[in-house]
């Protein structure tokens, strides 16, 4: 959490006197859980599902608590489903390459627009305000990464129309504004370091909760998105993995014919089908899809918060 | 050194900022790039709703027909039925986040042990996290026709199962369902933060004065609040036009039956272009949306920069 979020829990209840009476701390923890418990049961239908064995499932339909327990639908996706991995790697790759680029555009961009002495620095904050008022539209835009760019079926697709945000320039902008001290780029200035120098060496490093802030939203988006893909992508190869699910969703056959097209031959593939847990192995899918990002949230979210805050301050 | 700046012309102060700057625009470039591509070079692609596209000639050498398009698409029940479902949705989305969130905010601020609070919030924030693929699939565990849990459930009580990605009337409340479902946690805790960063010596005179807790919500906690809820509140309104693609996309299925109730401007919009290839639609749609988008979130911009102009955008 915030430091600030936690500095205030902790002072409300030092404070002994202004506490809320005992009766309301209880109905509060009723209505909290009962909330937390809203957030937690969908997933837990799916991994009840995703655990459920093929049969018992079409028996009694999805059940929070199924009759018996099986891996069948993860063993199934990790033996058979190369499709699923190479849909993991695709997104790793845009996910690292992308947050990787996007952080560096971000912090060359945002250091001198947050620079008071740089005579530029109003007409190139303008220029990406602009883009947060106008926008070509859906349209446009797909019409001018398809016939001008030549994206279509690119992996680039995936990326770069994801790397410049606005929001993360204005946000690193303040926060260069009101965190990097000036006299310490003064003083590297006399030691005679260049702007590069002082951007890697003194901003950057005095800026790592920033960079942690926006790195992990990049990181989200890039995994969290199908959009880029749905629009682009019609290369099986180059299915991000959100697409791949999206596409078992709305469609089961779908998923069907990516598994069996890993097989070598039209035997192999009717075998593979036969012997595939469909309704469950699709959920299984979501579960190893989502894994990851629900891991690793808990130890970030402060991250998102203090983000968000600094965001709050902007000028 | 001053009489010289004063003799010199604005072009030659130009060239002698860009020589003494050229190592920060240098670390411009990259971004200018990115912009300009993928945000100006769409921005004068609005004049494909003005054209007929045809591909042979392409984009720039296709015949102007002018407000063809838009008259096309006005003179569609569609024109009607996308604004409408596209304002009254996010209307509820936007008056309900801001008072929903604070409330719960506010009601979290009473729990005494700060565990137990660090608990809840990490469980609520979580469904922010989730794309709309991931929600999509949990909806439909629930909604899933033949082995859904709603579904299942009605047997077991002995009612008539419910095609639920057929019958259009359970959507207005099923959408605005999962949209709260899926980020009132996160703005729960962003007011959270807010609210801790309220001046705690007020707190402490009030209750000196014996102020229980509820003249302390309503006298002091909301008051300090409401200045940050309007601004919300107001940037929210700026963006009326633009829908949630992937809600309304994604967890309906895309099913054609629930159209009348779901089908929203940045929907319409994809389905024109990329299923029915009508790009003078799709381009005339998204250029509604843009230019009356656009005039929403300056006025609302303006209206912020008067109240505060510390969180306005420009």
């Amino acid at each position: 959490m915030s430091r600030n979020s936690e500095a205030a829990v902790q002072a409300a209840s030092k404070d002994l006197r202004n506490r809320a009476p005992w009766y309301v701390n209880v109905i509060l923890h009723i209505v909290f859980s009962i909330f937390a418990f809203l957030c937690l049961a969908p997933l837990l239908l799916l991994v009840m599902v995703s655990l459920t064995p093929e049969t018992v499932l079409l028996r009694n339909g999805y059940s929070f608590f199924p009759e018996t327990f099986t891996l069948e639908a993860y063993r199934f996706l990790f033996q058979k489903a190369g499709m699923v991995f190479n849909a993991y790697g695709v997104t790793i790759f845009i996910v690292i390459l992308g947050t990787a680029s996007s952080l560096l555009i971000t912090a060359l961009y945002a250091y001198p627009i947050s620079r008071l002495d740089f005579p530029f620095a109003r007409f190139f904050s303008l220029f990406i305000v602009i883009t947060l008022l106008f926008s070509g539209g859906l349209t446009a835009s797909y019409l001018i990464n398809v016939r001008a760019l030549g994206l279509r079926n690119s992996i680039w697709a995936l990326i770069l129309p994801g790397l410049a945000n606005a929001f993360h320039i204005i946000i690193a902008r303040t926060f260069f504004r009101l965190s990097i001290p000036t006299s310490l780029m003064e003083s590297a200035r006399i030691d005679g370091a260049g702007e590069w120098r002082i951007l890697f060496r003194i901003v950057l490093p005095l800026s790592l909760p920033l960079l942690a802030t926006l790195g992990l939203f990049c990181t989200f988006s890039f995994w969290n998105d199908w959009f880029r893909a749905l629009l682009y992508i019609e290369n099986r190869q180059l299915y991000p993995l959100q697409y791949v699910m999206m596409r078992a969703l709305m469609n089961l056959q779908e998923l069907q014919k990516n598994i069996a097209s890993g097989a070598m031959n039209s035997e192999e593939a009717m075998k593979i089908l036969a012997e595939m847990p469909s309704e469950t192995l699709r959920m299984a899918m979501a579960i190893v899809a989502i894994g990851p990002i629900i891991a690793v949230y808990p130890f970030f979210q402060r991250y998102f918060i203090s983000g968000l805050t600094v965001g709050a301050v902007k000028g | 050194m001053k009489r010289a700046d004063t003799i010199r012309s604005p072009v030659q102060r130009l060239l002698r900022n860009i020589r003494a700057y050229r190592a920060l625009l240098l670390m411009l470039l990259p971004g200018v790039v990115v912009f300009f591509l993928f945000n100006y070079l769409p921005m004068f692609g609005v004049i494909i709703a003005f054209k007929k596209i045809d591909y042979s000639l392409g984009i720039l050498r296709s015949p102007f027909v002018w407000l063809d398009n838009f008259r096309f698409l006005f003179a569609t029940s569609d024109a009607w039925r996308i604004t409408r479902n596209t304002l009254i949705y996010n209307l509820v989305f936007i008056a309900c986040d801001v008072f929903l969130a604070v409330g719960i905010a506010v009601l979290m601020r009473e729990i005494w042990r700060p565990a137990a609070s660090k608990l809840y919030q990490t469980i609520i924030i979580m469904p922010y996290f989730l794309s709309m693929v991931v929600v999509a699939y949990l909806a439909y565990g629930f909604l899933n026709p033949d082995y859904g849990y709603f579904n299942k459930l009605l047997e077991s009580l002995g009612l008539n199962k419910i095609q639920w990605y057929y019958e259009p009337k359970y959507w207005p409340f099923i959408l605005p369902f999962i949209h709260f479902w899926k980020s009132l946690g996160y703005r729960s805790v962003v007011y959270l933060a807010a609210i801790a960063g309220l001046d705690k010596e007020l707190y402490e005179a009030a209750v000196i004065d014996g102020a229980g807790k509820w003249a302390q919500m309503t006298r002091i906690t909301l008051p300090q609040l409401i200045p940050t809820m309007v601004v919300m509140f107001l940037l929210a309104l700026g963006n009326i036009f633009r829908a949630d693609f992937g809600l309304f996309y994604q967890v309906t299925m895309n099913s054609a039956m629930l159209y009348n109730v779901t089908d929203v401007i940045d929907t319409y919009v994809y389905r024109a272009l990329i299923q029915m290839n009508n790009i003078g639609m799709s381009s005339a749609a998204s250029v509604y949306q843009s230019v009356v988008g656009a005039i929403t979130v300056i006025c609302a911009n303006l209206i912020v920069r008067k109240l505060d102009s510390s969180q306005a955008l420009f």
